[in-house]
């Protein structure tokens, strides 16, 4: 996987978040690439600046006082190529989270086939659903054209029609866009993704060419059975760059420096995931959560296959007024070990949307910040993964099936105060089973190595190999049910030294075994009552090798799904527990 | 690190600029004076159409129906109004259902649009139009007090202010509320009760500003016909001194109340602007851009010490570990009771 072949290319990676901007500085250290330090800035969306260069520059200059290297010069322009001096870079890679949604209508001609995949499509980027127009939504044509008019959207993506299949009812569905599009003053006109039949691509062309921006990508749904969404993610990956362009000052100088490979973060974040999962176990998917503050990214990928989905109504920050829509008080309430009055969670939602850049100083923020990361991290979780558009081994039982590597990046992770909040943040959010190793994006970089793969895939790889990721440790999660306090599983360790260690854990508890960074163990695994620990059935074990992390071995014995005790003082004891044993 | 601003003023220039959603036409010239609620400029937000099937209604092709249209693209019509035909032995035409403008006609169809309400921007504070901006909008200035809040229920009013506190931390409850205030603006405290909407609807009350509020309020104060403007948050928090001082200096007086709902992308906040004559210009302080430093006054937004105001003694130039546990960029910070408590930067707004 690695080689010590290496171009001599510097890379400076952009990330305007919609809090911070971000600058990471990758080079080449004893014949490999490294990262070298990162700076940031808040980004600068809004007035006084309403220019995202202004954070990018801050954020540049702070890079610059942490190096001592030279990256913009006298003129203020960035150094593109790198100078023999040692000042510049060699290229920019760009992503780009921060802004509002892209408002999408959606039209297709059958709500569970074409618009459903329609909807799947807009759900790969930061983008709501504002409208659906489809053939049996029993409006008139004119009150179609109204209701895309309605909600002013940035983009119509027009599905429908699978291949060989229906023209004339598509032909219909593009009028009625074209109208709305003609009706709409120039300067605010949707751009149009075409992405059903491709017999009426030519038509398509000729209706809407004149009027919009039209983009043409392969049939999202060539045949009833099959969803084919990453040709006309390329596509909207484009749409997105323009409709950002057109929303903030900078956007196009940034996709310039960036050589016209400025992406949207979720799209760089699932580009490393796929990446990934080439490389590693081909019987398991690689999963990859990033829990922003604008948005939560799930993606996961089997085979250079990948499922990736944002959900913009599931962030830490501005959107947490509209977040309980979507989970209830009383679900962030089941993860504090200290009981909070529900109308003080409710009050900290509204003030922290307030003030989305701010941070939890007490440690009864923390505890909350945290109990809704993890409820932002169940609810996503449980929508992904029903709608997996292919099938990845192991039981679930109500968590993730069989995923290794899980890749955590977001401030709320990457910042907690300790690793242990980190994973147990993780393991309660998401609840893997089996066996599993949990990596953590300490210095958020995965989405930037996502938009520099293109440029130098080996940096990738040998950063990714970097101390720049933190192992959090391998986890043991079998699957099953027993009374609390039944030995579920023995494992027996054997350590690199030769010394061996055994240990029996109970259902509902966690425990660590000890295993230094970088260092393996052979570990025999012996599942009890039919648990399944993902080694060919329930209740069969084997040998495994595991690499340790910064907390070693986890063996997280609280069953799948995670049931905390009902009763309140129960729960406290069993969280409070929970927390200790992670070394918290 | 860069400040974020709340602004906070006895007097100041107040620079803003109403704009439109979407192009439209803009009512006023440059220079023009203006008042709250006069009209800046308007558009259709959410036009209505019909389309009509001349073709199917004449019973005849589209070729011919083509022909039989009497309208063009454009005209304006009125209900009733002939739009194609007559044909055949019985005369059969087509009238305007509504009254109108053709948008679309040709193939057999005509696509109009109906009249509608408009939407309106309003110039929000009495002042000038200093500059117009073309299809959207213009720039409108003002000299007067300004207070800035955190949220608002997307409405704005223009009345008489009248102060119900007698504390930064009292609450506003129904037995504040009676007939004398109708037409008024109150300022209140924390709300913690929902009725007290109810009853300053009967009043009726032309706004309410209140300190804080129980969030579970929300949905009642979004269906409130009247701006609600909260100004530190939700949960019990009581006025920060320097907002305080500001408004109860000018209880009395007329103030425009602009709840706009909070825009962190448009950099939009809730706010009151109390228009003042001033003997000298002062200066805009909303362009000012700064980083944190000490001597800046400023207005903590989290717990433990949200809605207190202070002054930056001084800064940490590495960051520090909080109680919470979170290592970030601090600041040592003198409140306004002296007290020294140490705050991260990120959660402290300079005010301007």
């Amino acid at each position: 996987m690695t080689s010590s072949v290496v171009s001599t290319d510097s890379i400076l990676a952009i990330d305007i978040g919609s809090i911070t901007t971000r600058v990471s500085l990758f080079d080449v250290v004893g014949e490999r690439y490294r990262f070298i330090a990162s700076g940031s800035a808040p980004t600068t969306i809004a007035p006084p600046f309403s220019d995202i260069r202004e954070g990018i520059a801050r954020a540049i200059h702070q890079l610059q006082d942490i190096t001592g290297r030279v990256l913009i010069g006298a003129d203020g322009a960035l150094l593109i190529p790198s100078h023999p001096d040692g000042t510049g870079i060699d290229a920019v890679a760009a992503t780009l989270s921060a802004g509002p949604e892209i408002k999408i209508v959606a039209v297709g001609l059958l709500e569970d086939v074409s618009l459903e995949s329609a909807r799947n499509l807009a759900a790969t980027t930061y983008a709501i659903v504002t409208e659906v127009v489809s053939l049996n939504d029993r409006r008139k044509q004119d009150a179609r054209i109204d209701a895309i008019l309605r909600v002013r959207p940035d983009l119509v993506i027009v599905a429908g029609g699978i291949e060989g299949g229906a023209t004339q009812s598509v032909r219909k569905l593009l009028e009625a866009v074209g109208l709305a599009c003609f009706l709409t003053p120039r300067s605010q006109r949707p751009q149009v993704l075409f992405a059903g039949n491709s017999a009426i691509h030519e038509e398509a062309k000729e209706s809407i060419t004149p009027i919009a921006d039209l983009h043409i990508a392969p049939n999202i749904r060539p045949d009833i059975h099959t969803e084919q969404l990453t040709p006309a993610q390329v596509a909207l990956s484009k749409i997105f760059k323009k409709a950002r362009a057109q929303q903030m000052f900078g956007v196009s100088d940034l996709d310039q420096w960036a050589s016209g490979r400025l992406m949207p973060a979720s799209t760089a974040f699932g580009r490393i995931v796929r990446f990934l999962s080439h490389i590693y176990d081909p019987l398991k998917g690689v999963f990859g959560v990033d829990v922003g503050a604008s948005s939560t990214t799930i993606a996961a990928a089997l085979k250079g296959k990948l499922a990736m989905r944002v959900f913009p109504q599931l962030g830490l920050g501005t959107k947490l007024e509209n977040l309980l829509k979507y989970i209830s008080v009383e679900q962030i309430a089941y993860w504090l070990a200290d009981e909070i009055p529900k109308s003080s969670i409710r009050d900290y939602l509204y003030n922290k949307a307030a003030h989305p850049a701010s941070l939890p100083a007490t440690e009864e923020e923390m505890a909350l910040e945290q109990a809704l990361a993890r409820q932002i991290m169940r609810a996503a979780v449980a929508q992904m993964m029903t709608s997996l558009p292919f099938e990845i081994k192991g039981s679930g039982g109500g968590g993730l099936p069989w995923l290794e590597p899980i890749l955590a990046s977001g401030r709320v992770l990457s910042h907690a105060p300790k690793p242990g909040q980190s994973l147990l943040m993780l393991l309660d959010g998401l609840q893997p089973t089996g066996i599993t190793t949990v990596i953590l994006d300490q210095n958020d970089l995965l989405a930037s190595l996502g938009a520099a793969a293109e440029i130098n895939p080996l940096m990738v790889v040998q950063v990714l190999e970097s101390h720049a990721f933190l192992n959090l440790g391998a986890v043991i999660a079998p699957v099953g049910r027993a009374r609390r306090g039944t030995p579920v599983i023995r494992v027996q360790a054997t350590f690199e030294d030769g010394s061996e260690t055994k240990t029996e854990v109970k259902f509902g508890a966690i425990e660590v075994m000890p295993l230094p960074s970088g260092q393996s163990a052979q570990l025999h695994l012996h599942p009890l009552h039919r648990f399944d620990v993902g080694l060919g059935g329930p209740g069969r074990g084997g040998r495994v090798r595991v690499v340790g992390g910064s907390l070693g071995i986890i063996i997280d014995a609280r069953g799948r799904p995670l049931q905390l005790p009902s009763d309140p003082e129960l729960r406290s004891e069993s969280l409070k527990r929970w927390i200790w044993a992670l070394g918290n | 690190m860069l400040a974020p601003v709340i602004q906070i003023s006895p007097l100041a220039k107040i620079r803003r600029h109403r704009e439109l959603p979407a192009p439209g036409k803009v009512v006023v010239r440059q220079g023009q004076k203006v008042e709250a609620l006069d009209i800046i400029a308007e558009t259709i937000l959410a036009p209505e159409h019909i389309m009509l099937n001349i073709a199917r209604s004449l019973n005849v092709t589209t070729e011919k129906a083509d022909e039989l249209i009497q309208r063009a693209a454009g005209e304006t019509i009125n209900k009733g109004d002939l739009i194609a035909g007559p044909v055949g032995l019985a005369k059969r035409v087509v009238r305007a259902p509504r009254s109108g403008r053709i948008v679309v006609a040709g193939d057999g169809l005509v696509l109009m649009q109906v009249n509608s309400t408009p939407y309106e921007v309003h110039a929000g504070m009495p002042g000038a139009v200093t500059d117009l901006i073309p299809d959207r909008g213009a720039v409108v200035e003002a000299t007067g007090a300004l207070v800035q809040g955190v949220w608002g229920n997307a409405q704005t009013e223009f009345g008489l202010m009248q102060v119900k506190m007698k504390s930064p931390d009292d609450q506003l409850t129904t037995d504040h509320l009676d007939m004398s205030q109708r037409g008024s603006i109150i300022l209140g405290g924390y709300c913690g009760d929902g009725r007290v909407f109810q009853k300053a609807a009967e009043i009726p009350l032309r706004g309410l500003i209140l300190t804080s509020m129980d969030s579970a309020l929300i949905p009642f104060a979004q269906k409130a016909p009247f701006p609600i403007l909260v100004l530190e948050g939700f949960g019990f928090h009581p006025l920060n001194a320097i907002s305080y001082n500001v408004l109860v200096t000018n209880n009395g007086r007329e103030i425009s109340l602009n709840a706009e709902a909070l825009d962190h992308y448009k950099g939009i906040r809730p706010e009151i602007v109390i228009p003042l004559g001033a003997s000298r210009e002062p200066e805009d302080s909303s362009l000012s851009v700064e980083d944190f430093a000490p001597g800046h006054k400023i207005h903590l937004v989290r717990a433990p010490h949200a809605g207190k105001t202070g002054t930056i003694a001084s800064l940490f130039h590495e960051p520090i570990r909080f109680p919470s546990g979170i290592r970030a960029l601090g600041a040592d910070i003198i409140l306004s009771n002296d007290q020294h408590v140490t705050v991260p930067l990120a959660n402290l707004e300079r005010v301007a």
